[in-house]
């Protein structure tokens, strides 16, 4: 369950930046993560609300935007469905992931005095 | 607005921070990835279930590779034991105890190499906390990811596990002394299933107790030697089963 180390790497983030701006209180933090980030969005919430007792996120929510897998052809463009070969199916190249891997810090909405 | 009325109460303010969130991990990697170039000591990070046969490969790959400098760092819960086996074989090796983490991070390895004779050595290897899910999020700095997959896990993992497997320039199918007791393993079926999840599946089947497939397992890690740590390089050609 490594989403702990996420959310761990995610608060020490945001309470650098909440220092950096002399902020008082984090209201929210909007993340992306991809489908095939490694990350499962239901246990980086759960981690989340247990981790931010006592820091600066405390009364924070969690926005998570999840983001679906896709597969394209580099050469072409052709999109490859996830399940399948990853292959072009028009000119064989492997394909390459363009979005789904995700696992970003997009926004942080804060108090400042 | 207050910072317009100039009541002095506090003001909410949003901030674009557009950042992956395990940027310090990224730049430790970076940092051992660097060390490792200068020295020229190809680090392999190898992943895999509990069981897979890591440690197994690993001194079987020692017997192969007589003569040459290996090292090992070996990721464990709570135990010396796998680089116990490592140091018997040959391998300079020290555990990196992890205690309750599922995972090793590039700072694990990076703090471990201050106590590690490394700079010597021709090949690192790094055994992964035995996991096919976490390691797979954590950059360590390695110049290429293996997996080890026992063919006694079953045929369906890289669908069930897709992240681990996407990660990996080759995957290592171990544990074929076994298969003429799994009727219902085929290994057409797990590269099959590999190619669904790794655009460029690379596989080599390997029996770490017969020897079978190491020639072309040590091969393949002489040609990531030979690239310098360029991963592309070394799982080319295309797919199916690497010739090396």
């Amino acid at each position: 369950m490594h989403e702990y180390s996420i959310v761990e790497a995610l608060v020490d983030r945001v309470a650098a930046e909440a220092r950096a701006r002399h902020a008082t209180a984090v209201h929210r933090l909007s993340v992306r993560i991809g489908e095939l980030s490694g990350v499962d969005v239901g246990l980086l919430t759960t981690a989340f609300a247990i981790f931010r007792d006592r820091t600066i996120c405390e009364s924070a929510d969690l926005e998570v935007q999840s983001v679906p897998a896709r597969w394209e052809c580099p050469d072409c463009g052709g999109v490859v469905g996830p399940g399948t070969m990853l292959r072009c199916v028009r000119c064989g190249a492997p394909a390459r992931l363009a979005a789904g891997d995700e696992i970003v810090l997009d926004r942080i909405e804060m108090e400042v005095a | 607005m207050c910072d317009t009325c100039g009541c002095g109460d506090p003001e909410r303010v949003a901030v674009d921070v557009h950042e992956k969130i395990l940027a310090g991990n990224e730049r430790t990697a970076a940092h051992n990835r660097e060390h490792f170039r200068e020295r020229g000591v190809v680090a392999v990070n190898l992943m895999g279930s509990p069981g897979s046969g890591k440690t197994a490969v690993l001194e079987a790959t020692a017997r192969g590779l007589a003569g040459q400098r290996l090292g090992a760092l070996a990721g464990d819960l709570a135990t010396d034991h796998d680089a116990e086996r490592l140091r018997i074989a040959g391998i300079v090796a020290r555990s990196i105890t992890t205690g309750s983490a599922c995972h090793l991070d590039a700072g694990m390895v990076h703090r471990a190499l201050h106590s590690f004779p490394w700079r010597e050595l021709d090949y690192l290897f790094i055994e992964n906390v035995g996991n096919l899910v976490c390691p797979a999020v954590y950059d360590l700095g390695q110049a290429v990811n293996v997996v080890a997959l026992s063919v006694t896990e079953g045929e369906d993992k890289p669908l069930k596990y897709p992240v681990m497997f996407l990660k990996a320039d080759l995957v290592l199918i171990t544990k074929i002394d076994l298969l003429p007791h799994l009727p219902d393993i085929r290994v057409e079926a797990i590269a099959e299933a590999l190619a669904r999840v790794m655009p460029r599946p690379t596989y080599l089947t390997v029996s770490a107790r017969t020897g079978a497939g190491l020639p072309a397992w040590l091969a393949w890690l002489a040609r990531v030697r030979e690239s310098r740590a360029a991963p592309a390089v070394a799982s080319s050609p295309g797919s199916g089963p690497a010739h090396p």
